[in-house]
């Protein structure tokens, strides 16, 4: 098996690995938009979360991995009729980082019926796509800007509902389907439709490092990594250990972190300063606050837990001439200071 | 000891067997080569004389510039499918490729997506299938040969480049090729070594730093200058410096977007890059590995093509870009193709393309019916599987035909600044409308430094805007020139099957005729000439008269394109783009 390189061993990129664990911490921030130059190291960012993540728990045999405890969010089929019987077993699995590739057809996306079995048995089974496998995970999608639009507009539709409703092929199917959103790209290469940028939580802008350090870091790294995969990994295993359980103990924190009536009243302020259209922006703003607040192991939101992802999570939200790049970045810095002084 | 590896200023061809026999050392490692050259003969014998280097040789597949996904991933293998009577998989050319060469013959003509499927799978080392209701991953490596026949304004897709260790210009070799001198046993004996060839800091530093000093953002350039470096050592039996500079020459020159030192003034003027003249600056910022450096970055720059900074600024002569119209421009009557949208249920007429997954989807589920009546009895044997017409499901293609909107911008004396700043303006504003319909744009300047293409058509908007921020202003009005590349461009653009539209802004006061002389009776009888093409092939056209008052030859020129007329009487850039989009019907 190909080894995965360690998110903790990934060098500089420090917003691009803040804005992924917060929306490991909390999968309603809704999802992380990376944007940036070839090589920066995008892929092996999200590739490397999947390595980071705790492990889940999952009703055993359930292709929907629905969770054992909450009967709500479980799949009609399977979970609900084996539910009503007894006690369901569970199992502990990795949390599933499915990686949607280029040219994938809309049947596999969704699902559709399993043309084998319908063949050779005449049954009508549902034969579950990538949706399904990303529920309760991650689904990556690497270049999303080239991504045919009649499927963007599909998965944004299902990841901002939490289902999947296919009816085809005389099929009728509805399964959970929860999960975080994560999408990169390079700006070069096209830009993503306006429209679209909105949906994502979170976005992040990386650059290729300009010090000499980080760079020469960087490269090192790597060629360490690709001569001796396992021993590098083992090197890390310490750091990737320890960060996740940080993520641990932060989603366990989050639900009891305080957020003051006065950085509530900064939040909206901070909108409203930078002129972003809706309450998104602003609710993306307080759960990634809370997140970091509980990352850090506070109690609760603080003006500088606002302050540190003010531009992640507003960024791609501002009402702006699409073509003045990097002019949102110094807005919101801008009105970062004027609110909180700098 | 064989050429090449211990030169100290290698010719082009020894230049080009050393990175054959490099990449016969590690040719997954390494990602391959883009071999850009007009004669179609040298990238054969180069290839060639990589087959002969590699010890077992290299299977070749060849990846047609069109080849759809089916064929490129995988996909339903519809004769054993049906044959057998469940679903059987054909796997694509990337998994057949598996640890052979995947050579693309003209390149630059390949999309970016499909480029991003290509290096999708050379990062993730696995083609992954998502497609016809199949899920599979079939491990795979390839050295992808990359062909760029390189006399349109085309070039290969950055990504794809991006990960192929060696850059070769084969023009400057003639027609020879000379070969490496190496040995398949050579070759060998590297391959053994290579895991051996290890690099301490002060090498890494080196090789990042210049990366750093010719531009070049990305890490897998110096990522990839390394591995070519412990080929060169594993070549040569153990590492030296001369391996940090061979791997400099041939990885990182190629790349490079400026020239050490980084002064802009001399990169626009100079024409031959200067050797030594970097020492000084260099020594300041790195003092420790400075000395190598120095070696490595003279090495490197030695080796940067005459005409690098021409192609930097995308300067491409007029001429060369006609042979370039006439070589395609006949064949290409045919609807562009579109993109998949998914299927609908329909008949196979009109040349509708069928589904046949899809169509055998909305068949299953009749067939243990469907066999009934056909036999009488419900246990039939028989595996056929009968489809009606009714089941026929036929793929839908979204056939939205693109516009590229060319922006012809007079940066002349004549057009005071301040008009300059406002048809900046208009030019943004019409940017930003382009960028909500997803329109792509390209744009031509002409002033005082001649007419530049300065973007050829992309979608990319921010590219757009700061090539637009960086145009300066001054000097003469080669208007004619500028029209006859803004006719080629739209003969260029309608060979793609996209629809031009162009938006002159100038003063109309050409002063440039095109033979460069000065004078405005000739420059406006040129640039009423030039004008003709663009009529002649039914452009749609705009030109905006940027002059204070209007002038009476702004308009002659309007009518000798075909042009709609508007004058910018102190308009402001909203204005402007309103007239734009009234006028060309968006």
């Amino acid at each position: 098996m190909r080894q995965i390189y360690p998110f903790t061993a990934i060098a500089g990129q420090d917003e691009m690995k803040l804005a992924l664990i917060l929306s490991a911490i909390d999968a309603s921030i809704g999802g992380v938009l990376i944007f940036g130059d070839r090589g920066t190291g995008k892929s092996t960012a999200v590739r490397g979360l999947a390595g980071l993540l705790p492990p889940m728990r999952v009703v055993s045999g359930c292709r929907y991995h629905c969770d054992p405890r909450a009967d709500r969010a479980a799949c009609d089929e399977e979970c609900r009729a084996r539910a009503s019987q007894g006690r369901l077993k569970s199992e502990y699995i990795p949390v599933p980082v499915v990686d949607l590739p280029l040219g994938a057809t809309e049947d596999r996306v969704v699902g559709a019926l399993d043309l084998e079995r319908a063949l050779s048995t005449g049954e009508k089974v549902f034969e579950a796509g990538l949706l399904a496998r990303a529920n309760r995970g991650f689904l990556y999608i690497d270049e999303v800007n080239l991504l045919e639009d009649h499927l963007v507009d599909l998965l944004l539709d299902v990841a901002a509902s939490g289902e999947n409703v296919v009816e085809r092929e005389g099929l009728s199917v509805r399964h959970p389907a929860r999960f975080v959103l994560i999408g990169s790209g390079n700006p070069e290469e096209g830009e993503l439709r306006p429209q679209l940028l909105d949906r994502f939580g979170l976005s992040v802008d990386v650059n290729t490092p300009e010090d000499i350090e980080t760079r020469v870091e960087v490269v090192r790294r790597r060629d360490r990594f690709e001569r001796d995969p396992n021993s590098f990994v083992d090197e890390y295993h310490q750091e990737e250990e320890e960060m996740r359980k940080r993520i641990i103990s932060a989603r366990k924190r989050l639900k009891s972190i305080k957020t003051p009536d006065e950085q509530l009243a900064k939040a909206a302020e901070l909108c409203i300063g930078v002129g972003t259209d809706g309450l998104r922006g602003e609710l993306t703003l307080l759960r990634a606050a809370r997140a970091l607040a509980a990352l850090e192991g506070r109690r609760s939101v603080k003006d500088e837990h606002l302050r540190r992802v003010a531009p992640c999570a507003l960024r791609h939200r501002l009402r702006r001439n699409p073509l003045d790049e990097g002019s949102s970045t110094v807005r919101i810095d801008r009105t970062v200071e004027e609110l909180f002084g700098a | 000891m064989p050429d090449g590896l211990d030169h100290s200023e290698p010719t082009p061809a020894q230049d080009a067997a050393l990175a054959a026999a490099m990449l016969a050392v590690d040719p997954f490692g390494l990602g391959g080569a883009v071999l850009r050259g007009r004669s179609g003969g040298m990238q054969e014998s180069w290839l060639a004389g990589l087959q002969e280097l590699v010890p077992d040789g290299l299977v070749t597949h060849r990846l047609p510039t069109h080849a759809t996904d089916d064929r490129l991933l995988g996909g339903l293998d519809l004769t054993a499918t049906l044959a057998a009577g469940r679903p059987l998989v054909e796997r694509g050319i990337l998994a057949r490729a598996n640890e052979g060469i995947l050579l693309v013959p003209s390149a630059e003509r390949l999309t970016a997506t499909t480029a991003a499927k290509i290096v999708g799978t050379m990062d993730t080392g696995e083609v992954r299938i998502e497609r016809d209701g199949l899920a599979q991953q079939h491990a795979t490596r390839f050295s992808v040969i990359a062909l760029d026949e390189g006399i349109d304004d085309e070039k290969v897709p950055a990504a794809l480049r991006d990960r192929l260790a060696f850059h070769l210009d084969l023009d400057p070799l003639g027609d020879r090729y000379e070969t490496s001198g190496f040995a398949p046993e050579d070759i060998r004996d590297a391959r053994a070594r290579l895991s051996e060839m290890v690099w301490g800091d002060e090498a890494v530093s080196v090789l990042c730093n210049v990366a750093l000093a010719f531009g070049i953002a990305s890490f897998n350039a110096p990522i990839l200058a390394m591995r070519a470096a412990s080929c060169s050592a594993a070549l040569r039996g153990s590492a030296s410096d001369q391996d940090i500079a061979n791997a400099a020459r041939l990885v990182l020159a190629p790349r490079a977007t400026v020239l050490p030192p980084m002064e802009d003034e001399e990169v626009q003027e100079q024409t031959q890059p200067e050797r030594n003249e970097s020492e000084s600056d260099q020594e300041q910022r790195q003092p420790t590995d400075a000395e190598l450096q120095d070696v490595v970055l003279a090495a490197a720059q030695a080796a940067i093509p005459p005409n690098l900074l021409a192609r930097l600024l995308d300067k491409r002569s007029v001429r060369q870009r006609r042979d370039a119209a006439k070589g395609a421009g006949a064949e290409q009557q045919t609807v562009r193709r579109g993109r998949p949208a998914g299927t609908r249920r329909g008949t196979l007429r009109n040349g509708a393309r069928l589904n046949v997954l899809e169509t055998l989807r909305a068949a299953a589920p009749w067939q243990s019916l469907r066999a009934q009546s056909r036999t009488g009895s419900a246990t039939a044997s028989s595996r056929r599987i009968v489809v009606k017409p009714d089941d026929f499901r036929v793929r839908r293609l979204k056939e939205k035909r693109e516009t590229v909107t060319v922006f012809v911008v007079d940066a002349s004396g004549s057009t005071a600044l301040h008009r300059l700043a406002e048809a900046k303006g208009a030019v943004e504003l019409l940017l930003a409308d382009c960028y909500v319909r997803r329109d792509q744009v390209a744009l031509i300047a002409f002033g005082g430094r001649g007419t530049e293409l300065l973007l050829p058509p992309t979608r990319s908007l921010t590219r757009a805007r700061r090539r637009l921020a960086d145009l300066p202003g001054g000097g003469g009005t080669p208007l004619a020139d500028a029209l006859e590349q803004a006719g080629v461009l739209a003969q260029a653009i309608k060979r793609k099957h996209q629809t031009p539209a162009v938006v002159l802004l100038t003063d109309g006061r050409p002063n440039l005729s095109r033979d460069g002389r000065k004078g405005r009776e000739a420059a406006e009888a040129d640039a009423v000439d030039a004008a003709g093409m663009l009529r002649h092939d039914g452009v749609a056209a705009l030109l905006i008269d940027t002059s204070p008052r209007g002038e009476q030859s702004a308009m002659r020129i309007a009518e000798a394109v075909g042009a709609q007329y508007v004058a910018l009487p102190h308009a402001d850039a909203q204005s402007v783009s309103q007239e734009v989009r009234a006028r060309l019907g968006n």
